[in-house]
């Protein structure tokens, strides 16, 4: 038995299977970096929220496949990456992480309640800051003030702007 | 082996995906060189997006800022138009205030260069009433206006004040039937009497059908009614008509041709001259207020304008009245009133009157301004009463 079908199983439970189209995907996908490169241009503080990585969440917990969360999270920090001054990999390996954790987390929750959409946000947003902040002050040997207090007020933000940006993806969702 | 990838595929997927971007991070650590292959791919995806969404935002930009500005515009175009309307009424007043200028200028000459004494005055309102042609004036009898004063403007008469109060009086316009006034024409000397037919025009009447007049000609006042001083323009004659025994004459009043609003009190008349005519000085003979004014009796009479046998008859039994303790105006009802014939001791040498001393009875001003004597009062001509009741 495909040990994949426990997993099936147990996220059945808490939520219909769900798809995206591949183009809305793509769209997404693309569209958030724009944001993350475009915006700050004329709005400074929009540098602070990663859109990227909530679409990361979003379309893993969709998804409810580790490894498809996997592959969307590298791809999309790499995207990350090639658009920034670091050198590839860094939001990548980020990324990675969380979608496969998302993924992988979506098979036991309900991630379509408010309440767990927001906190799976929160605890993401810490871990993808967590593993950024290690990459570069581990392998490329930065120095990098860490601020618990801004990251947290940065995750809560994450969170509201997750619960947000969720329900307009969620009408671009089809259901099985 | 295999139990044991299946079981694991997932993180092992993950680790491995993590390994290799751990070899490119190494990479490019480690050489310093950068994979320029994926920058290239992302750049290519996304900057063509970019530049779309970059147009988009300045063509939105430029159109909300066209928007904001055509706002401003309609805004600024609403705040001109409140302007030019602002301004409009503005200048009608200016032109209102420039009108009422020269004709307080014109008043001001009229008053200046005029024998008569006069006060100039503004219509403040209209009698009420749907048959009125009564206006009250701005003036009372604070000002010295008495009852019976004529009204004039430099163009004409205009009426004739018919009750003084103490800020303002009310005006009896020539239109109104009630309205009489002694006239002259310009050309045949012809004299009538001028009353108010309730309409637009005039009539003047006791002209007999013999009597030449002119359409066209102009009508003055000559004096006789004691109310208006002679020479006074008082309109044209717009038709005339025979009639059974005298002539139907209509004249269009000069003096409420170009509206009123600021208008001049006689209240010392003095005759004037009619055009074409030669005489004595005009300025010499004054008017007195017509009888029957309330402050008539309290005003101080000087000798000079004591003209006429009335005023010289009046003045007589006002001296007996005093001679004989009495106080005109404050007897009560059946008292017994004073003697007009009787002869205080100190007159009996003397005339009878004092007038009697005095030279004839003078002529009517009209006569002694210089009328021709084929113009001479007829009794008929003017009530020896005042022309208006």
């Amino acid at each position: 038995m495909d040990p994949l079908a426990d997993d099936y199983t147990v996220g059945r439970r808490h939520a219909r299977l769900s798809k995206i189209r591949p183009w809305v995907l793509a769209a997404v996908s693309i569209l958030t970096v724009l944001f993350q490169v475009y915006v700050p241009l004329f709005f400074e503080p929009a540098a602070a929220v990663d859109l990227p990585l909530l679409a990361v969440i979003y379309l893993a917990v969709l998804r409810r496949r580790p490894v498809a969360g996997t592959f969307i999270g590298a791809g999309l920090g790499l995207l990350q990456d090639s658009l920034s001054r670091h050198p590839l990999g860094m939001f990548g390996i980020a990324k990675t992480v969380v979608g496969y954790a998302a993924a992988s987390l979506s098979l036991r929750v309900d991630a379509d309640r408010t309440l767990v959409r927001f906190l799976l946000v929160v605890v993401f947003f810490l871990l993808h800051q967590a593993c950024y902040w290690a990459l570069r002050v581990l392998l490329l040997g930065e120095f990098l003030a860490a601020d618990p207090a801004q990251t947290l007020v940065l995750a809560t933000v994450s969170g509201a702007l997750g619960i947000a940006g969720f329900s307009l993806l969620d009408k671009l969702r089809k259901e099985d | 082996m295999e139990l044991l990838f299946g079981r694991y595929r997932h993180i092992a997927v993950m680790l491995a995906v993590i390994f290799a971007q751990l070899l490119l991070l190494a990479y490019q650590v480690k050489t310093g060189e950068d994979v320029r292959l994926i920058r290239i791919w992302a750049v290519s995806a996304v900057t063509p997006l970019a530049r779309l969404l970059d147009r988009v935002r300045t063509g939105g930009e430029r159109m909300i800022e066209r928007y904001i500005r055509l706002s401003g515009a309609a805004e600024e175009n609403r705040q001109l138009r409140s302007e030019v309307d602002r301004l409009r009424l503005e200048n009608r007043r200016l032109h209102r205030e420039l009108a009422s200028l020269r004709r307080s200028e014109i008043l001001g000459e009229f008053q200046s260069r005029h024998p008569s004494r006069t006060l100039p005055a503004r219509v403040i309102a209209a009698s009420s009433g749907p048959a009125a042609r009564a206006l009250f004036l701005d003036r009372g009898s604070a000002d010295g206006v008495r009852k019976g004063m004529a009204v004039i403007t430099p163009d004409g008469v205009v009426g004739r004040v018919i009750a003084v109060y103490p800020t303002a009086s009310q005006v009896l316009v020539i239109t109104d039937p009630s309205f009489a006034a002694g006239v002259i024409s310009e050309i045949h000397r012809v004299e009538g009497t001028l009353r108010g037919t309730g309409q637009k025009f005039c009539r003047v009447e006791y002209l007999q059908n013999e009597e030449p007049v002119e359409r066209g000609e102009w009508f003055y006042t000559s004096g006789e009614d004691l109310v208006f001083p002679r020479g006074l323009p008082v309109g044209r004659v717009r038709s005339v008509a025979p009639g059974k025994t005298f002539q139907e004459v209509l004249i269009e009043p000069s003096g409420l041709a170009r509206g009123l609003e600021e208008v001049l009190i006689v209240l010392e008349g003095v005759h004037q001259s009619l055009p074409g005519e030669t005489g004595a000085a005009p300025s010499e003979l004054y008017l007195l207020a017509p009888p029957g004014a309330t402050a008539a009796p309290e005003a101080p009479v000087a000798e000079g304008i004591r003209s006429t046998d009335a005023d010289r008859l009046r003045e007589h039994y006002r001296r007996l009245g005093e001679l004989q303790g009495h106080v005109f105006g404050q007897a009560t009802p059946g008292s017994r009133p004073p003697d007009f014939n009787w002869r205080p001791p100190s007159q009996t040498e003397r005339p009878a009157t004092p007038g009697a001393s005095a030279p004839p009875p003078a002529a009517p001003p009209a006569l002694q301004s210089g009328a021709p004597s084929g113009s001479a009062p007829r009794p008929h001509a003017t009530p020896p009463h005042g022309p208006a009741r």
